[in-house]
């Protein structure tokens, strides 16, 4: 198996009032095509920083990111940004779905900004895939927060996503519709063989995962494998 | 691993169907909003449409009725009496066509009806074909013949027989002569409605002229030749090869080509300070359309950030929400064309006063693709500098909504959108007014209006900040936060609200204060009723009559003209040929009106050199005084010889003498003042300045004067004061219907600015009512927010308009400037409240919703 995301040495600082703020520092990882891995921390850890890195959503004080065998250290932010057009899918907390397109409008974005033919259909097929296929022309205003994560999921998988980082998936939704939406996701990733980042609080959703990293006051304190004994450090 | 092992598509598709797509897609949820932004130009646009559409309009028009402008191929003038030699000259022009002479001079005129006098311009027309071109409009309308052909009758202007009942068929009396009123005249080449307002004519034939008795040495009169030229003549031409030799006699001419351009350009310029006027109010729909875009752009924040998430560039993320922008300027400018296209059929009943030909009514294509074109670009320019930030929108706005979302990076662009908003406005100003130096001037007062009201803004929002009255009460506390939380609209407020205060205020001020350069003549103490015209013979009756009236007399000075012969030497033909020299030709063309005297009078103060009142020396020559601009444009110093010739006499004088002459007061002034000794026995004539207390008695001294002396005449200065304000108040109508525009304009921006800022005020009121704030506190805070806004921005535009009323004053006007003050406290007032009921009105809906339902739906 190849290695999808390689993080060496990663540093980010940050310019707090004039003075340096370090929020991540020393983090080696690497995963493998196929993996899924939650980051896992308490608030203000670094767990969403170091997902934004390693999503190419920022860039790094120090340190390299490699994903999918792109170096994304020297890029500028539009190279960044097609790196994420090819091979990176997004699942966040709040949706963000777009409020001024339709669910299925929604779905073909990164569809029709990678050029390709027949996104509608596509597009309905995950959308009947999420089991929302019914409400494709509703605007996301019209939708619960449950539906709304599963067009958000339905967007996800569209461009058939390397790698798929989600931040909280869970984490705006109800005991049950959280379920639901988890089960989806880990169906789906299955399915397509992505790679699953996760970040949570939710240990449980943790659990589901092969592997999970610890963070805490910007380095990792542990990385485990759920199904191994013990740590491994990587 | 090596660094890159697959290669990114440097060159990506900008995709642009799929842009214009998603810029469609993305707007639909916000066309109400978009349609308040386009609102901002609308007006500006409509108005330059207006203004155009009329311009183009009336040019074809006048090219069209070209000929009925002066109603014959060419036309000579000349204020004295001709001379043999020029007389053939102008007797041979006439041999392939035809001519028809008129006579011109202001006299007081008797109407036997209602027993009235009055001064007007009495025009001895001749048995001839004129005009050549057009027709004379009468009522009835066989008059415009009659009165020439069927023995004593008189054409009197139609705003004359109204003012003193007369009615045709009853009488005139022009010096000694009655005439039959033949009828009302309403239009004759040559002529516009103001022109009439100025000095109502009314036409005699020419062959009754010399019993009337007017015609005295000393008279102004000026002399009209009417030229129908065989059509295979070139008036142009010809006007061209005779021109050395008209110009040697003073002669003044006028072709249709020449008044057709005359013509066309002073409308011409009246077009483009109106469409300036329009473009302002584009400007201000531009700040508008500016603030709109950047608060629109705040809210698209978290959409960006997806878009860049999923993998849009930041140049592809910008052309979506310009491709918005584009469609909205071009939306806003075709609604505002159309506006325009309608406002334009009200335009020539507006301008009917001034206008010289009939203007009809046509769609000007070119006038609409204009405003169009501009309003595209201009509101694209005005959006631009916050539509730029979206290039540099991080994608990590999605993961932390509170984190620094854009980039920083100094942006060079942005500077340049700078420098071609300041282009575009240079350029239009330039191709309005047609100088670079008035286009800066245009162009440096828009910046420096923008600077002062922007720092303006800033300076309260850092003094409240800084000086923050701890101690005042929570609702006063409250307001004065608002001024400076994020996302205010202080600055955007201020701009446009002061900018629209300053433009009307300037406008109001500089009709004040022209209508006070004249009005001194009302003030007590300052004659009010000039005689003019008294020959030396009539002098001592005239006073006797005067003083017998229970009137004073308190000027009563001799005046000789005269025409300057020779400067240092100099004389007109070489002037002319060396233009290097820099002195006006009409240093020798105009007719010099003198006077002589001992003293210096009241008006008068002294420069440089002596005074000498009286010659000494007979022999020598004359030391004379002038007015010290006058020598100064005439580049005469003292010591300077001038040579006079005084109706035939040559009289050598020397400049002894530079005088500083208020002219504002009501005096007779003078250019030239000679000393007594010299022109006693030149012909000349006398005027009497006088005051009466009242109409009544103005009008029975008249009457009397007029029945004793026909060829005195009378000049009533509050006559003239009236109706000059008439004048003045139907120019200042036109300006104040464009200046309409910049008003609704600002008002749709305070009404959008205010709309903008709707969201966060629901967010703030409900918070504050949720933790247990009244309905009254609430409005209070609001209330007093709108107060300091409306306050400081219409306090700050009529500061401005001091400014620009001071400029215009000294630079353009040319008159003293003398503020008054008191009208633009209801300006003052009048717009911030206007600020607070726009402000208040929209708040009223905020507060009528219970905050559950209002947090649920902003949710």
């Amino acid at each position: 198996m190849s290695i999808i995301l390689d993080i060496k040495d990663l540093q980010k600082t940050y310019n707090s009032g004039g003075h340096p703020l370090t929020v991540l520092q020393g983090i080696n990882f690497s995963l493998q095509a196929g993996d899924t891995c939650a980051i896992v921390g308490p608030s203000g850890s670094g767990k969403t920083t170091l997902l934004g890195l390693c999503a190419g959503l920022d860039r790094a004080s120090s340190g390299s990111v490699i994903l999918n065998g792109v170096k994304l250290d020297n890029l500028s932010e539009d190279e960044r940004a097609q790196v994420r057009n090819q091979y990176v899918g997004f699942i966040f907390q709040n949706f963000q779905l777009i409020p001024t397109l339709t669910a299925i409008e929604n779905v073909m974005v990164p569809l029709e900004l990678r050029g390709e033919r027949n996104v509608h259909r596509q597009a309905m097929e995950l959308l009947e895939r999420v089991g929302l296929a019914e409400r494709h022309d509703h605007y996301p205003t019209q939708l619960s927060g449950g539906e709304q994560q599963r067009v958000s999921l339905a967007r996800a998988f569209s461009n058939k996503p390397a790698i798929l980082f989600a931040d909280e998936p869970t984490g705006n939704l109800d005991e049950e519709t959280g379920q639901r939406v988890e089960k989806l996701l880990f169906d789906l990733n299955r399915e397509t063989g992505t790679t699953l980042v996760l970040v949570t609080h939710d240990l449980e959703l943790a659990e589901k995962t092969d592997r999970i990293i610890r963070i805490k006051g910007g380095t990792v304190v542990s990385d485990q494998f759920t199904s191994s004994v013990g740590n491994v450090q990587r | 691993m090596s660094d890159t092992i697959i290669h990114l598509n440097k060159k990506r598709p900008l995709n642009l169907r799929w842009l214009l797509k998603m810029a469609w897609r993305d707007s639909r949820r916000n066309r109400g909003r978009l349609a308040l932004f386009i609102s901002s130009i609308v007006l500006g646009i409509a108005a330059l449409v207006a203004i155009n559409s009329f311009s183009d309009n009336l040019r074809t028009d006048i090219d069209k009725q070209a000929k009925s402008l002066i109603g014959a191929d060419l036309v000579v003038a000349s204020n004295k009496e001709i001379e043999p030699k020029m007389q053939q000259l102008l007797d041979s022009l006439a041999l392939t066509g035809d001519r028809s002479d008129e006579v011109r001079f202001v006299s007081m005129v008797f109407f036997q009806a209602s027993q009235g006098t009055r001064l007007v311009q009495v025009r001895a027309l001749e048995q001839g074909g004129f005009p050549y071109y057009g027709a004379i409009e009468t009522e009835p309308q066989s008059a415009s013949k009659a009165f020439r052909e069927e023995g004593r009758k008189a054409l009197v202007d139609h705003t004359l027989l109204l003012q003193y009942n007369t009615k045709p068929g009853d009488s005139i009396k022009v010096g000694n002569s009655t005439f039959e009123i033949a009828g009302a005249l309403h239009r004759i080449p040559g002529q516009t409605a103001m022109t009439a307002t100025i000095a109502p004519a009314v036409y005699i034939p020419r062959h009754y002229l010399e019993e009337t008795g007017l015609l005295q040495k000393g008279s102004r009169i000026n002399y009209y030749h009417y030229y129908k030229l065989p059509e295979t003549t070139d008036a142009d031409k010809l006007v061209k090869k005779l021109e050395p030799r008209f110009e040697e006699a003073g002669f003044g001419f006028d072709t249709v080509n020449s008044r057709k351009e005359g013509t066309g350009k002073a409308y011409e310029d009246l077009a483009s300070f109106l469409a300036l006027v329009g473009f302002v109010a584009l400007l201000l729909g531009c700040v508008g359309v500016a603030s709109a875009v950047h608060v629109y752009i705040r809210e698209k924040l978290a959409t960006i950030g997806v878009l860049r998430c999923l993998g849009v560039s930041g140049k592809q993320a910008f052309l979506i929400y310009l491709f918005q922008v584009m469609a909205m300027g071009l939306i806003g400018s075709v609604v505002g064309a159309i506006l325009g296209s309608l406002i334009q059929l009200y335009l020539p009943e507006l301008f009917r006063t001034f206008l010289p030909v009939e203007v009809t009514v046509a769609v000007s294509w070119l006038a609409i693709l204009e405003g169009i074109a501009i309003g595209l670009v201009v509101a694209v320019l005005f959006a631009l500098l916050p539509l730029l930030t979206i290039r540099n929108v991080s994608p990590l706005i999605t993961l932390r909504a509170g984190v620094e979302h854009l980039t920083s990076q100094k942006d060079k662009v942005r500077w340049a959108v700078y420098v071609l908003i300041l282009a575009f406005i240079f350029v239009f100003a330039y191709f309005q007014l047609n100088t670079w130096l008035r286009a800066l001037a245009f162009t440096g007062g828009v910046i420096v209006a923008f600077l002062v009201l922007a720092l303006l803004a800033r300076a309260m929002m850092w003094f409240v900040k800084r000086f923050f009255p701890v101690s005042w009460g929570y609702v006063w506390r409250q307001s004065l936060a608002n001024l400076y939380r994020p996302n205010n609209q202080t600055l955007l407020l201020t701009v446009s609200i002061g900018l629209g205060t300053a433009l009307i205020s300037t406008l109001f001020l500089m009709q004040r204060l022209l209508l006070s350069e004249v009005a001194i003549a009302g003030s007590e103490n300052q004659p009010n009723l000039v005689l003019f015209d008294i020959q030396n013979a009539q002098k001592e009756e005239v006073a006797r009559v005067t003083q017998d009236a229970g009137l004073p007399l308190l000027q009563y000075v001799p005046v000789v003209t005269m025409r300057l012969e020779e400067m240092n030497g100099l004389r007109a033909a070489d002037v002319r040929e060396d233009t290097t020299l820099g002195i006006p030709d009409w240093a020798y063309t105009r007719e010099y009106r003198v006077t002589y005297r001992d003293s210096l009078i009241s008006s008068e103060k002294e420069v440089e050199g002596t005074w000498q009142g009286t010659v000494t020396n007979p022999t020598a020559p004359v030391p004379i005084s002038l007015e010290d601009r006058y020598a100064e444009r005439l580049k005469v110093e003292l010591g300077d010889t001038l040579v006079f010739n005084v109706q035939g006499a040559l009289v050598t004088t020397v400049v002894n003498h530079l005088r500083e002459v208020e002219w504002n007061r009501v005096q007779s002034n003078f250019l030239v003042v000679f000393p007594k000794g010299v022109l006693e026995e030149a012909p000349q004539f006398h005027v009497l300045m006088t005051r009466t207390d009242s109409t009544a008695q103005s009008a029975a001294f008249q009457q009397n004067l007029v029945k004793r002396f026909p060829n005195v005449s009378a000049i009533d200065l509050d006559l003239i004061l009236q109706t000059l304000d008439d004048i003045l108040g139907k120019i200042s109508f036109v300006i104040r219907f464009m200046a309409l525009f910049s008003i609704i304009t600002g008002i749709l921006v305070l009404i959008g600015s205010i709309n903008i800022s709707k969201f966060q005020r629901v967010q703030e009121s409900v918070l504050l009512r949720t933790l247990g704030a009244s309905r009254k506190q609430i409005l209070s805070i609001n209330a007093f927010e709108y107060l300091l806004l409306g306050a400081l921005a219409a306090g700050t535009g009529v500061i401005l308009s001091v400014a620009a009323s001071w400029a215009l004053a000294v630079f353009s006007f040319e008159v003293n400037f003398v503020p008054d003050f008191l009208p633009l406290l209801p300006v003052f007032i009048g717009i911030t409240a206007l600020t607070v009921f726009i402000g208040m009105l929209n708040s009223r809906g905020i507060l009528n919703r219970p905050p559950l339902e209002v947090l649920r739906r902003e949710a």
